[in-house]
């Protein structure tokens, strides 16, 4: 017996038997919380342009994002309109503006900013109705989305 | 003595695991941040106010359907915009807008080769784009962002000269500190070259 007892007899070690518990709850925090709404592209995922005067979109929280590209069934020509899960006309982004506008606080309307992510090989046909239709129900603050980058050649051609 | 029939496992490492999985998530979820060029559009007003403008104070970019560009009946690369708006914003050849009914005055800013068949002012100044219903959207992009990279130059320069400080660094430090004269400032930069950019309807 004695020779348990030669150990010097001080402060006990912390027990770090929970550390992992923490650890795990931490990490299911981030996990948890760093999920984003990510929509589900029905659409090609949109190669966006390269832009070097870009600018960050503030206020994520306001950002009504409209996809446009083409449509995954490479039979189906023509730029489709993608907005939340659904695929809409041109005609349609009025009302999916009023409803982004329904779910914002009224003194935030104002500061809500259309985000138009669009593949580069769209016509500028689709991207301007877009535009006409947000003119048309005051919606006036757009972002081209673009990734920042100095090579503009690739977005031509 | 011998009565551990099974050892347990030492659950000591587990806590590093966990650290490695968390900074795997912490690295890998950060969001792509949404980036892109800014634009306003203009409101829509019933009235259509009959304005007259010089057809020398307007810069005209034209692209087809083939992504091809003309600016001013010229046919030129996308990279030669930047300087062109430039040479044309920046002219200066003959007086400013009228503010608050006196009479306007020329530029007294601009660097420009004040030629009279070119713009009169910056403030006068209109880059007017007219693209086809055809053009691709990157080509679009591009030369959206070569009018926005002209605007921003001159701000920069105007800036460098007046307050020592380039436009880009003063709109970080407003970013980061927002305060009243640094508003003064980006206000002035905004006024001395507003950004006038006119899209006529496609061509069909």
């Amino acid at each position: 017996m004695s020779k348990f007892k030669k150990g010097k007899k001080g402060m006990p070690a912390i027990s770090t038997a929970s550390l992992p518990d923490i650890v795990f709850m931490l990490l299911f925090f981030f996990m948890v919380s760093t999920t984003m709404r990510e929509t589900d592209l029905l659409i090609k995922k949109p190669a966006l342009p390269v832009a070097s005067e870009v600018k960050k979109l503030e206020h994520k929280s306001l950002v009504s994002t409209i996809y446009v590209g083409k449509s995954k069934d490479t039979r189906i020509s023509g730029d489709k309109i993608q907005v939340n899960d659904k695929i809409i006309e041109v005609k349609d982004v009025p009302s999916f503006i009023y409803s982004e506008r329904a779910l914002r606080k009224e003194e935030e309307v104002k500061f809500m900013t259309t985000s138009i992510k669009a593949d580069k090989e769209a016509s500028v046909g689709t991207i301007l109705d877009i535009k006409e239709q947000l003119r048309d129900i005051n919606a006036l603050k757009i972002s081209f989305s673009t990734s920042k980058g100095t090579d503009l050649s690739k977005n031509y051609n | 003595m011998a009565r551990r029939e099974v050892g347990e496992i030492n659950a000591g490492s587990m806590a590093d695991i966990a650290f490695l999985l968390l900074i795997f998530f912490l690295v890998t979820t950060t969001m792509d941040v949404d980036s892109g060029i800014a634009r306003k559009l203009p409101e829509k007003t019933d009235v259509q106010p009959d304005v007259i403008v010089k057809e020398k104070n307007v810069l005209d970019i034209v692209v087809n359907r083939n992504n091809q560009l003309l600016v001013e009946n010229e046919y030129v690369k996308v990279t030669d915009v930047k300087g062109l708006a430039m040479k044309f914003i920046d002219n200066g050849g003959g007086l400013g807008t009228p503010i608050d009914g006196k009479p306007g005055e020329p530029c007294d800013y601009c660097g420009g080769a004040k030629d009279p068949n070119s713009s009169d002012h910056p403030t006068k100044a209109i880059i007017s784009l007219q693209s086809d219903r055809g053009t691709t959207y990157g080509m679009y992009v591009s030369i959206q962002n070569e009018i926005e990279a002209a605007y921003n130059q001159l701000r920069n320069d105007l800036s460098l000269k007046k307050y020592g400080r380039s436009y880009d660094a003063l709109l970080q430090d407003y970013n980061d500190n927002p305060t009243e004269s640094l508003k003064v400032k980006i206000d002035d930069l905004k006024d001395k070259y507003p950004q006038i950019i006119t899209e006529p309807e496609p061509i069909k």
